[in-house]
C-alpha cells in the first residue's frame, strides 16, 4: 500500500445523495456523523461537493429525474471512487418496487460496490458498509 | 432586467438532506423570486396503495416519510377504523399518543439540529442530535427498530409497552428535558443566532392563512390551529393547548418548535401516568366501505388522508396531503427580498420533508 492509498483509507470523504428515499436511511446516515456513532473517528467527513468526495452514499429508490442527478454526481467524483447503496430501496426498490416511478435499485444507474440492507439501515451497518467499500477501493 | 442571475439551489445541496430544487433569481445578492422544482423523490405511493391490500398499506404509508412514520400509520389506521366502525381500545389509544409524541420530539430535535447547521452552528447540531439518540434508544427498546417502528395496526397497536420500559421512558424524558434546558437557550437567546433568525423570512398572519400554511409555520403567526385539538387517539382526555408565537419569522418558528418539545415531554408523561390496562388490539371485522377523511398533526403540520373503499380488500383511492406541500407556497412568499446567505435558513425554517410532499 503506497502512501496515497494509505492516507485515502484513513480519511475518506463522503458524499450523500438521496435519490428518492423516505428519509429513514438519510437520517441514519446523519446519525452516523453525530456524537454517539461519530464516524469522524475514522476520518470520515460528510462533504457537499462531489469533487472532494471518495465515497458516494446513495439512499432511496431511483427515479428517472433523480437518476440524472445521481449520474452527474458520480461522474464529477475523482477516481478512485466507490459507491455504497444504503437501504432496501437502493438495493432493489424495496417496498416501492411495484410503484410506477421507480427504477428498482440504483445499480442500473451507477456501479455499486457495497450493498447495505435494512429498512431503514442501521448506523452500524452503514459504517461497516463504508469500511468494506474502502477495502475495495484499496484493492483497485 | 439586465443584471439578474439565476442560481439553482439543490437538488444536491449540503444543507438539504433531500433533493428539491429552487431556482433563485438574484439581483446582486438579493433574491427576487424563487421557483421550486420537485419530482426527485416521487415514487407513486398513492397508486401503489390501490394495488396492495388495505392491511398491507399500513407498512406502505409508514414509508411515505421515515421521520414521522408512526404518525402516517396512525392517520391511515384511524381512517380504516372509521370505515369499519371499530374503535381502538383505551390502552391502544394512549400507546398511540406516547409513540406519536416521541416521534414529534425526535423530529423536532432533528429539525433544531439541522436548523443550527443551516446557519453554521455545527456544535449545536451535534448537541441536539446527541439528545435525539436517547429517544432513538427508546424506539429501539419498545419497537425493535430505530426509525420505522411499525407499531401501529388497524384496530390498535401491534406491540405493548411493558412497565419496565415505561419507567425507562420516564427516566429518559427527565434526562432529555435536562439537556433541552441546557441547549435550547442557545438557540433562543444567543446573539449570533438571533442575528440570523429574527426578522428573517417573515410573512404576515394574513399571508399565512391565505397561502394555506400548516403546523408550526402557521402557529408562528399566532393562529392556534393544531389537529391534536380534534382529540383523536387520547389527546381529548389529556388536555391540550396549541403553542403559538406572533412574529412569523424564522425565530418564531424555532421558538414554536422549541416550546413544543417541552409540550411533547409533558404529554408523554401524562399519557404514561393515565395509561389504562387492557387489550391493545381490537380485531377488525369485514372490509372497509365508503369514503372518509382522517386528519392528524404531524411534527410539520396537518396531515390529511382521504380514503375511498368499495368493500373489497383493496382501496379505490388513497389521497395523502402532507404539511410540507401546504408550506411550499408560504416558502415561496418568504424568499423574495432576502439575502442569498439566508436562503438555507429560510428553507429549513418550514422543516421541509420532500419525501412526504412528493410521495
Amino acid at each position: 500500500m503506497n502512501i496515497l492509498q494509505k492516507s485515502r483509507a484513513k480519511s475518506p470523504w463522503i458524499l450523500h445523495y438521496d435519490a428518492g428515499a423516505c428519509n429513514g436511511c438519510d437520517i441514519e446516515i446523519l446519525a452516523c456523523l453525530t456524537p454517539v456513532y461519530d464516524i469522524e473517528r475514522f476520518g470520515m467527513v460528510n462533504v457537499g461537493n462531489p469533487k472532494h468526495a471518495d465515497v458516494l452514499l446513495v439512499t432511496g429508490t431511483c427515479n428517472k429525474r433523480s437518476a440524472r442527478v445521481l449520474k452527474n454526481l458520480y461522474d464529477q467524483m475523482p477516481d478512485p471512487k466507490v459507491v455504497v447503496a444504503v437501504g432496501a430501496c437502493a438495493l432493489s426498490g424495496g417496498i416501492f418496487h411495484e410503484c410506477y416511478n421507480v427504477l428498482q435499485g440504483v445499480d442500473g444507474t451507477v456501479p455499486v460496490d457495497v450493498y447495505v440492507p435494512g429498512c431503514a439501515a442501521r448506523p452500524e451497518a452503514i459504517m461497516e458498509g463504508v469500511m468494506m467499500a474502502l477495502e475495495k477501493m484499496n484493492q483497485r | 432586467m439586465s443584471n439578474r442571475t439565476v442560481i439553482p439551489f439543490g437538488p444536491q445541496h449540503p444543507v438539504l438532506p433531500e433533493p428539491i430544487q429552487l431556482k433563485l433569481e438574484l439581483q446582486d445578492e438579493t433574491v427576487v423570486s424563487a421557483i421550486p422544482h420537485i419530482g426527485y423523490v416521487h415514487r407513486g405511493i398513492e397508486k401503489a396503495a390501490e394495488r396492495m391490500e388495505y392491511t398491507q398499506n399500513v407498512f406502505l404509508v409508514e414509508r411515505v416519510c421515515g421521520i414521522c412514520s408512526f404518525i402516517h400509520a396512525l392517520c391511515y389506521c384511524q381512517a380504516i377504523e372509521q370505515l369499519q366502525n371499530i374503535e381502538a381500545s383505551p390502552r391502544a389509544k394512549y400507546l398511540r399518543v406516547i409513540w406519536s409524541e416521541l416521534h414529534r420530539l425526535h423530529s423536532h430535535h432533528l429539525w433544531l439540529g439541522l436548523f443550527a447547521d443551516a446557519f453554521g452552528y455545527e456544535s449545536l447540531f451535534m448537541q441536539f442530535w446527541r439528545n435525539r439518540e436517547m429517544l432513538m434508544d427508546i424506539f429501539d427498546k419498545t419497537a425493535g427498530s430505530r426509525v420505522i417502528i411499525s407499531t401501529c395496526a388497524i384496530g390498535g397497536t401491534r406491540r405493548d409497552i411493558s412497565d419496565v420500559h415505561l419507567q425507562e421512558i420516564l427516566d429518559t424524558l427527565d434526562e432529555v428535558e435536562k439537556q433541552l434546558d441546557k441547549t435550547l437557550p442557545v438557540i433562543l437567546n444567543d446573539y449570533t443566532v438571533k442575528k440570523r433568525t429574527v426578522g428573517i423570512g417573515k410573512i404576515t398572519r394574513e399571508q399565512a392563512l391565505e397561502l394555506g400554511a400548516a403546523g408550526p409555520v402557521l402557529r408562528a403567526n399566532g393562529v392556534a390551529q393544531d389537529m391534536r385539538q380534534l382529540g383523536y387517539a387520547a389527546y381529548g382526555e389529556l388536555g391540550f393547548e396549541p403553542v403559538t408565537e406572533n412574529d412569523g419569522d424564522c425565530y418564531a418558528r424555532a421558538k414554536v418548535r422549541a416550546r413544543e418539545c417541552y409540550q411533547s415531554v409533558e404529554l408523554v408523561r401524562k399519557a404514561i401516568r393515565q395509561l389504562p390496562d387492557g387489550e391493545i388490539l381490537t380485531k377488525p371485522k369485514g372490509r372497509p366501505k365508503g369514503q372518509v377523511i382522517s386528519r392528524v398533526e404531524q411534527p410539520r403540520g396537518e396531515l390529511l388522508y382521504f380514503l375511498s373503499a368499495d368493500g373489497t380488500n383493496r382501496l379505490d383511492r388513497l389521497r395523502i396531503r402532507t404539511p410540507t406541500f401546504a408550506n411550499v407556497p408560504p416558502l415561496v412568499a418568504m424568499l423574495p427580498g432576502c439575502e442569498l446567505a439566508d436562503v438555507p435558513v429560510i428553507v429549513l425554517s418550514i422543516d421541509p420533508c420532500i419525501s412526504c410532499t412528493e410521495r
